[in-house]
């Protein structure tokens, strides 16, 4: 009896019961011997320089230990180059305690190292810092006439910059029959995942250091520690085998990772430095963008004309961009497009990367305008996107390696009951409330990364499988088993995965919704070339059946290779590795995307979402009763941890269209809202019925797996289906996020 | 956080000698806001004398005037889940659920409630001028970022609200603080015990400096019939109120005989105004009267760059919970938002 494939199946996450028993450690988890605890002073004022920093009546505490800042730090590396990150975009990144200058709002100046995370705390409030202040601007709006085009770098690479003008957009807007142009607009947001960001450096002495640290990438922060404080890699290592949430915060090193190294270090002592929840507010966040579209159709509804463009906020340092206004065109076949993007330096500190960056943000204005278009052409939303439905993606003429997003439509709009929307706004009610039906459509990009992976068959004839990949809360554990056991045809239970180790092979930073794709093709590959090493080996064991055979000419099931033809001549796992002179059988290999065959063909997830809306008539008050999103994302690994990627993102599209915003006061150049009290994510009692649909989609191109992320799709459609929703419900057309009910009254 | 002393106390006196012998005491009971506050370094105390442990006094007693007594030492859990107080002061229980989370009130006190400071933005950045914080530094709030601020009662030194839920139940209810203190005990009606911020919005209230509450009085009127508390907020749970209402009604057949509104997330207080409840005295409970009453309530409130919204939605506000107050089944049980 051969294995049902793991891959597909609904499996519970492997690490699940640690996390939930509270058993699983995070990076602020360890208790080393002779541990000390750093604590950070960030910046007061938000553009400037220190005059002078006091720390006398802070060391003469008992207990404190150093404080460090510009003026009290090792020699640091000077290029730039050394500061840059896998996913540094382009500029000059920040640099900690460098230099007297205040370059943004909660900027870390120094770090008071202490024997308790309290005495540390207190010790902070008891430096003085003086500043001469400059003036500085952090403020989007005011600053348009600013507006530049971005800087091109190494991060261009995945974030390509907006296609080249098609036809003549003004000519063909101003002949179209019906016109739609709109101002969008949403403020700064934070990750805010719940494990704050904390790094544990343990100092091994001569120049080595094992390091607990909170990111999406193990090998980035190796590399980033190691050319800082000039180590060497192989001295670094770095552990995260479980992320509280990152949601791209965990991209790029943050800067208690400095300076948990630069103590531990100079001090030659464990150093824990965790920040508290309002310093999670002084590094990476969604930008503010600002943006304007224009689309014009003709009497059929077919759009002809498209203009979108963005304009994104950047720190004076880097210009960190995103994918914005790319979308339209991949979705919709106009013969007229012109794309624009460009970004107004702010004395911030530079965006990071927020779940579906870019996609997210750009999605919101294009699918608000198709369904204002809607409204305008007096044609159902849903058949408005089908009738400008793109076979292939236009803004770079080539085929969907797969694309099923037609039966997300059909799938979704059965399952949600779109039939029973009454085309008129303001025409559905129960009681008091006024009732809207909203939809929109999601796209994201499916990229694959190159990454290595070891598989091992251990004398007991179990499978062990390595990569210094995280797990960042996703499933990638439970994934990247499934995907090693079906390639040994093995029962889940009989494979290890080993990972959140830069010491184990290479894999890019986890993000992007390439994980899957990415790490997982390394494991198959590596899966694969393990049996045949096996198979190999098995070939010199006893009278010889296996020799010179072909993969292709036996089955790897129930621990065995067996004969196709003759299923019952077979040999153990174990009797192989015997064989091995009972060493155990390893591979590693690194697995390279095609990027000559990937090329020809655009590649992306697709999602339309459809959602229900009550809102209070009279006092504005509006609730996300219901919601159904249709996925197509390829292979589903794991439909129990697809499911929860996609709820987890509808969540949020429910956040960003009604909840989350920091709230920032230009007079003072800083964000006033840095606690969970008051930056409101969703409660409860703000989610009511959320629903998923997986639809068929086979892609033979993608990679091995036919398999494409699900970490941002379940995000994209929510905040424009929410808002035309609303819209519908009652009439009122907000164009910026987050709606308040106060926009309706 | 600074090192303080930590003192259990046994009993309300004990409590009070130790806070008079020493230097900047505080009282802490279930420290929900006090202890947020030392964390970010807004509020230093020397000693810290922890009243959970007080024996005397936690039930919640029937007075003979027909009312209730509420000690200060229980929960906001035990109070809004307490029979009592559901059946005969059901406005109470809703206000109380309306607010924080589950956890919260589990833990902090009725006393503490009545105690906690304001969520001001400013006010909670050591780094910004806040006259509450620090008298004399100036307000930002009234040129900054505004929405959840006041628009009644307001000063040129603060536009701060009292972010409450309990006690805007407490206020329409016509509750009386009973306090202790060195100087002996004495009994403070609702409507005087909160302050508005005049010229010294460092001041939340009128207790003393060594006092402590040690109960509230319910008077024996509940309006247990006709009541409704509505919490208009930007998210449904563990959000402050932007705007909220109490409003108690007293009906023979249609007609008014007596109504208590009483308004949250406006101003430094709990906002009543008598010429409105008694202008509904002895009118039918209908959509326009309420509408009348809320005008005469709103009356001279003015609104800042960003909160103008609260004045037209406080109107409504008051017109929605009133009518909801007819029929008080049109409320969702427990801490379910009602709208």
């Amino acid at each position: 009896m051969s294995l049902l494939p793991s891959v597909g199946q609904p499996v519970s996450r492997l690490e699940g019961q640690l996390k939930v028993t509270g058993r699983a450690q995070y990076a602020a988890d360890y208790s080393i011997p002779g541990l000390v605890y750093g604590y950070v002073i960030n910046s007061t004022v938000t553009k400037g320089k220190i005059q002078r920093i006091d720390t006398t009546k802070a060391m003469s505490l008992p207990g404190v230990i150093q404080i460090f800042s510009h003026v009290k730090r090792p020699s640091l590396a000077w290029f730039n180059l050394q500061y840059a990150d896998m996913d540094a975009p382009p500029g000059s990144p920040f640099r900690p305690l460098q230099d007297n200058k205040i370059i943004y709002n909660g900027q870390p100046i120094g770090l008071v190292v202490a024997e308790t995370f309290e005495l540390a705390r207190y010790a902070a409030t008891l430096v003085e810092v003086e500043y001469e202040q400059e003036a500085f601007d952090t403020d989007l709006n005011a600053n348009l006439s600013n507006a530049r085009t971005p800087k091109i770098g190494m991060a261009t690479m995945l974030k390509p910059p907006p296609p080249r003008p098609k036809g003549n957009f003004e000519k063909a807007f101003s002949e179209s029959l019906v016109q739609v142009s709109a101002e969008y607009y949403h403020g700064t947001e934070h990750h805010n995942p719940l494990e704050l960001f904390a790094t544990t450096t343990v100092y091994e002495g001569a120049g080595k250091v094992t390091i607990y640290d909170k990111t999406q990438g193990t090998v980035n922060s190796q590399l980033y520690v190691a050319n800082i404080f000039g180590l060497k890699y192989k001295n670094v290592r770095v552990i995260a085998p479980y992320v509280g949430g990152a949601f791209g915060s965990g991209l790029r090193p943050q800067y208690q990772l400095f300076l948990s190294v630069m103590a531990a270090l100079e001090l030659k002592r464990p150093v824990l430095v965790t920040l508290d929840r309002s310093q999670m507010f002084t590094f990476g966040h969604r930008p503010p963008t600002i943006q304007r579209t224009r689309f014009g159709a003709d009497a059929n509804g077919r759009v002809t004309a498209m203009n979108h463009a963005a304009i994104g906020e950047t720190s004076r340092f880097e210009d960190y961009t995103e994918v914005v206004v790319n979308w339209s065109h991949m979705l919709y076949p106009a013969d007229n497009t012109l794309m624009q993007y460009k970004l107004v330096e702010l004395d911030v500190f530079s965006p990071l990367d927020m779940r579906a960056p870019g996609g997210v943000t750009g999605m919101h204005a294009i699918e608000s305008t198709m369904d204002e278009l809607s409204y305008q052409l007096k044609i159902d939303p849903l058949q408005l996107r089908l009738i400008n439905y793109a076979e292939k993606d236009e803004s770079l003429n080539r085929p969907y390696s797969s694309k099923e997003l037609r039966a997300c439509y059909v799938q979704g709009a059965a399952r949600f009951g779109w039939e029973h929307r009454n085309p008129e706004p303001r025409s559905m009610r129960r009681g008091n409330k006024l009732v809207g039906y909203g939809m929109a459509t999601g796209i994201w990009e499916a990229n694959t990364l190159p990454a290595r992976a070891e598989a091992i068959m251990t004398t007991d004839g179990k499978l062990h499988v390595n990569s210094a990949v995280t797990d960042i809360g996703t499933g990638t554990l439970t994934v990247m088993a499934q995907i090693a056991a079906d390639e040994l045809g093995l029962p889940i239970q009989d494979v290890t995965f080993s990972y959140g180790d830069s010491k184990k092979p290479f894999a890019p930073v986890q993000g992007g919704s390439f994980t899957v794709s990415t790490v997982g093709s390394a494991i198959k590959t590596a899966g694969k070339a393990l049996r045949k090493k096996l198979l190999r080996i098995a070939g010199k064991v006893g009278d010889g059946v296996f020799k010179k055979l072909e993969l292709d000419d036996v089955l790897f099931e129930n621990g065995r290779i067996a004969l196709k033809n003759d299923p019952l001549t077979s040999i153990s796992f174990v009797d192989i590795v015997a064989a091995n002179d009972g060493n155990p059988v390893k591979v590693i290999k690194f697995s390279v995307p095609n990027v000559l065959k990937l090329k020809k063909y655009s590649r992306a997830a697709h999602s339309a979402a459809f959602v229900e809306v009550e809102v209070d008539e009279e006092l504005g008050v509006i609730n996300v009763t219901r919601a159904v999103t249709a996925v197509a994302a390829g292979t589903i690994i794991n439909p129990k941890t697809a499911r929860s990627q996609i709820l987890g993102g509808m969540v949020w599209g429910i956040s960003k269209a009604l909840r989350e915003e920091t709230i920032s006061d230009h007079h003072f150049g800083k964000y006033m809202n840095q606690n969970l009290g008051e930056y409101h994510i969703p409660v409860h009692a703000d989610i009511h019925d959320l629903d998923v649909i997986f639809v068929e989609e086979k892609d033979d191109i993608v990679n091995a797996l036919g398999a494409k992320g699900v970490g941002e799709i379940g995000l994209i459609g929510m905040p424009p289906a929410i808002s035309n929703a609303i819209c519908h419900a009652t009439g009122k057309r907000i164009n910026h996020l987050p709606i308040h009910f106060d926009n309706l009254l | 956080m600074n090192n303080f002393s930590y003192i259990k106390a046994a009993s309300v006196q004990a409590a009070i000698d130790q806070s008079t012998a020493g230097f900047n005491v505080k009282y802490i009971a279930g420290g929900t806001n006090l202890i947020d506050l030392m964390k970010y370094n807004l509020t230093r105390a020397d000693t810290l004398v922890d009243v959970n442990r007080v024996q005397e006094n936690k039930d919640i007693i029937e007075m003979e005037n027909g009312g209730l007594r509420l000690s200060a030492f229980a929960t906001n859990a035990q109070t809004a889940y307490n029979p009592l107080i559901e059946r005969r002061y059901p406005l109470l229980s809703r206000a109380i659920l309306a607010g924080a989370s589950a956890q919260i009130r589990n833990m902090a006190t009725n006393g503490g409630n009545l105690l906690q400071r304001t969520r001001c933005y400013y006010f909670y950045d050591a780094n910004v001028p806040c006259n509450k914080r620090e008298p004399g530094s100036g307000c930002a709030a009234i040129a900054g970022y505004n929405r959840i601020m006041a628009i009644l009662g307001t000063s040129e030194s603060c536009i701060a609200v009292f972010p409450s839920d309990m006690c805007i139940a407490l206020a329409a209810l016509e509750a009386i603080v009973n306090v202790e203190g060195p100087e002996g005990s004495r009994s403070i009606p609702f409507a005087d015990f909160h302050r508005l911020p005049g010229d010294t919005p460092h001041l939340d209230n009128n207790i003393g400096q060594d006092e402590i509450i040690t109960s509230i009085d319910l008077p024996a009127k509940g309006f247990s019939k006709n009541y409704s508390y509505l919490k208009l907020r930007d998210r449904n749970s563990y959000a402050f109120a932007l705007v909220s209402v109490a409003s108690g009604l007293d009906l023979d057949g249609d007609v008014i005989r007596e109504a208590r509104i009483a308004l949250g997330g406006v101003a430094h207080k709990p906002w009543r105004v008598e010429e409105a409840e008694d202008f509904l005295r002895g009118k039918p409970a209908n959509q326009s009267n309420f509408r009348q009453a809320a005008e005469m309530i709103l009356k001279g409130a003015t609104g800042y760059r960003h909160n103008e919204f609260k004045i037209e939605l406080a109107k409504r506000a008051i017109v929605r919970n009133c009518m909801m107050a007819l029929n008080p089944a049109t409320q969702l049980p427990g801490a379910q938002p009602s709208v």
